[in-house]
């Protein structure tokens, strides 16, 4: 992520990425934390909580959030690359 | 003063101000009746997703399945906001970029076809007009029960309000009128559940205080809850009992379909760009959460109360609240054991399971029902899912202020969801029917008074929807998501990330996926609704899962075709190339 982008291909290439890390978290904690293993973390207690009832009533919902905000600022640098891209002209 | 006279009252100052934001955005250009010119601030586009995805069904009816349902009422939960998640990230930015006016335009420009743009537009009048029969049913509960008007009357009143600054702002005007109508509706979502959770667990913050412990009891909530529930035969709240696959796809179904909801999508092209519309969709979530993360802590404040309040209580001495939602025959009671006293249990409490009332009174006053005992059970009461929330504030005994509140956000929360979804039926109408595929050549003063013409035609319908409710409204909701997902989702995904995807196979996966979702939905809700459980569902899928199903053939279905057809022109390619930049 660091250096700069060569072409416009980059540019695509790294929202790629950025997107399917991104979707991979949002399926874990939607998914796998509050259906398929949610009878397992039921063991856990979270504030009061089982944990895997907590993630499926109240946890996904903070973390879907977090996702967006976190897509919103790695996408606000990637066009900011971008953007300098263009200017030099390739 | 009496809860009817303050529901007067706060209803009448919201609808003032509904009216007064409507004259002061009135629309000049079909820009601004279609995208509000897109020069919306991404804060307040944030807010008027939220009041325009929050519906009836988020305000009045989920805190009350998920009362009924406990863990497995979480598909609601996850699927109506991880949706979200797929928006931000996978559609708002690109449809943006491509900025045009509807969801049909770009899925008939992307695909360089008319018949796709007809299939797209027939999919998005499914879809809204489903949903906004919902709504309809909301404005006149809401009505009958806190104003004591007639549900006509009240639908009329509703649907009066919401064409007056429809027709005249179009999104423009509902832009604004939903940010308002955003505000009330969470504060009136808050303020009860605050209340209730300081009244129960002694802690303000009720998505902390429903996993705190009790106020006269050192016993956690939810394990007083579940030891309640299992006391009297119920699963536990906190356990889920619906079959893991069902539970993956329904959940799955509802997010795909969040994503793809034609009224959704097209709020995020009314921002000034591509970083707003991303902007836009992180705030919409986040006001959405406000809500989604209040309702279950209300739903288990509500199952505990109903059952403190109302089991084993003699039906003389049973609260005002039970008698007042009775009277409009939304609960109904019978005694079964001859005891005088209400009791729960599981099980529905009568065949069929909505009570018919003889216009009688039994021996302890209460409305005699013609219904059959169910002898397998012991439950002797009928509830309404749809009354918790409405009655939540007078079960906890608040001030009557807050029950005209409650009333208050609940009509914010329809008329603004309706009147989003009313806005794109006439846009995909008059833009997509009228000036891209039959009357090319009308100018834009014209598309403009047709689009105002549509409204009407749209508001009268979705009325007589009010009027003449078709008993089917609950059924019909899984046709929503469910076409949604397996139908426009996939096609505009396609559309952005596989250059590949031509006419022929976007064509081909759409009617795939709706021909098979609509007809697994149409057997099992309508043809044959006796078979309707899991020992014939396809691998257990329940109907209101199915449009996962449909996504999946749709994807399949497209990608065949694609490969085996025409290429996509290279000025297609050079226009996804376009959108994919910032």
């Amino acid at each position: 992520m660091e250096k700069s982008f060569t072409n416009k291909n980059d540019y695509w290439v790294a929202n790629l990425k950025l997107v399917a890390s991104l979707l991979l978290i949002w399926f874990f904690v939607s998914f796998g934390c509050g259906i398929l293993f949610a009878d397992y973390l039921d063991q856990f207690t979270f504030f009061g909580f089982k944990l895997g009832f907590w993630f499926a009533q109240q946890g996904s919902i903070y973390v879907f959030v977090i996702l967006i905000f976190i897509y919103i600022n790695r996408m606000k640098k990637l066009d900011q690359k971008f953007k300098n891209l263009s200017g030099k002209g390739n | 003063m009496s809860v009817q006279a303050l529901t007067y009252i706060f209803v009448g100052i919201t609808f003032a101000l509904y009216i007064t934001i409507a004259i002061r955005s009135r629309a000049g250009s079909t820009s601004e009746f279609y995208i509000a010119g897109k020069g919306v601030n991404p804060i307040a586009n944030g807010m008027a997703t939220a009041a325009d995805w929050m519906s009836a069904a988020s305000f009045i009816s989920m805190a009350g399945l998920i009362s009924f349902l406990g863990r497995d009422g979480s598909v609601y939960l996850m699927g109506w906001t991880g949706g979200y998640v797929l928006l931000a990230l996978l559609l708002a930015p690109y449809l943006r970029k491509f900025g045009q006016f509807t969801v049909p335009d770009f899925i008939g420009t992307r695909y360089y076809s008319s018949l796709a743009r007809l299939v797209a537009v027939i999919c998005l009048i499914i879809v809204s007009f489903t949903y906004v029969a919902g709504q309809m049913r909301g404005v006149g509960i809401v009505f009958s029960r806190f104003l004591e008007v007639d549900i006509n009357t009240g639908v009329i009143i509703g649907m009066g309000i919401v064409f007056f600054y429809a027709v005249l702002g179009g999104m423009k005007g509902i832009t604004y009128t939903q940010v308002a109508q955003y505000c009330v509706l969470i504060f009136a979502y808050l303020v009860p559940a605050v209340f209730i959770s300081i009244l129960i667990t002694g802690n303000p913050i009720p998505q902390l205080g429903f996993g705190d412990q009790l106020v006269d009891e050192p016993t956690y909530l939810l394990n007083k809850l579940d030891g309640v529930m299992t006391d009297l035969g119920f699963n536990a709240y906190t356990s889920g009992f619906k079959e893991t696959i069902d539970v993956f796809c329904i959940t799955a179904a509802l997010m795909l379909g969040t994503a793809g909801l034609p009224h959704v999508i097209v709020r995020f092209f009314t921002v000034p760009d591509v970083a707003a519309a991303r902007k836009s969709a992180g705030y919409a979530l986040i006001f959405i959460a406000i809500l989604y993360t209040t309702a279950p802590a209300v739903a288990s404040f509500a199952r505990i109360n109903l059952f403190e309040s109302t089991h084993n209580v003699s039906y003389t001495a049973v609260p005002e609240w039970f008698k007042n939602w009775e009277g409009i025959g939304l609960i109904a009671w019978q005694d079964k054991n001859q005891d005088g006293k209400i009791q729960h249990a599981p099980g529905n409490a009568f065949e069929p399971v909505k009570p018919i009332f003889t216009g009688k009174f039994g021996d302890q006053g209460e409305r005699a029902i013609d219904n059959k005992n169910n002898s397998e059970s012991n439950n002797e009461v009928y509830i309404d899912r749809d009354i918790i929330v409405l009655a939540n504030p007078e079960i906890a005994n608040l001030p009557p202020w807050v029950i005209a509140l409650v009333a208050a956000g609940a009509l914010a929360a329809a008329l603004s969801t309706a009147a989003g979804l009313l806005l794109v039926i006439s846009s995909a109408v008059s833009h997509d029917l009228i000036k891209k595929t039959f009357a090319t050549n009308i100018s834009e003063k014209q598309e403009l008074a047709y689009a105002r013409i549509s409204v009407f035609v749209a508001v009268v319908i979705a009325g007589l929807f009010g009027i003449y409710p078709p008993a089917f409204v609950a059924q019909v909701v899984a046709f929503a998501f469910g076409l949604a997902a397996a139908t426009l989702f996939p096609a505009i995904l396609m559309g952005i990330f596989s250059k590949s995807m031509n006419k022929e196979g976007a064509i081909t996966g759409m009617l795939v996926g709706l021909i098979f979702t609509f007809s697994y939905i149409l057997f099992f809700k309508f043809i044959n609704p006796e078979l309707n459980s899991k020992d014939y569902w396809l691998w257990g899928i329940s109907p209101e899962g199915i449009g996962f199903i449909g996504m999946i053939l749709n994807l399949f279905s497209a990608t065949l075709v694609a490969s085996l057809t025409a290429k996509t022109p290279a000025d297609v390619k050079e226009m996804v190339d376009n959108i994919r930049q910032p």
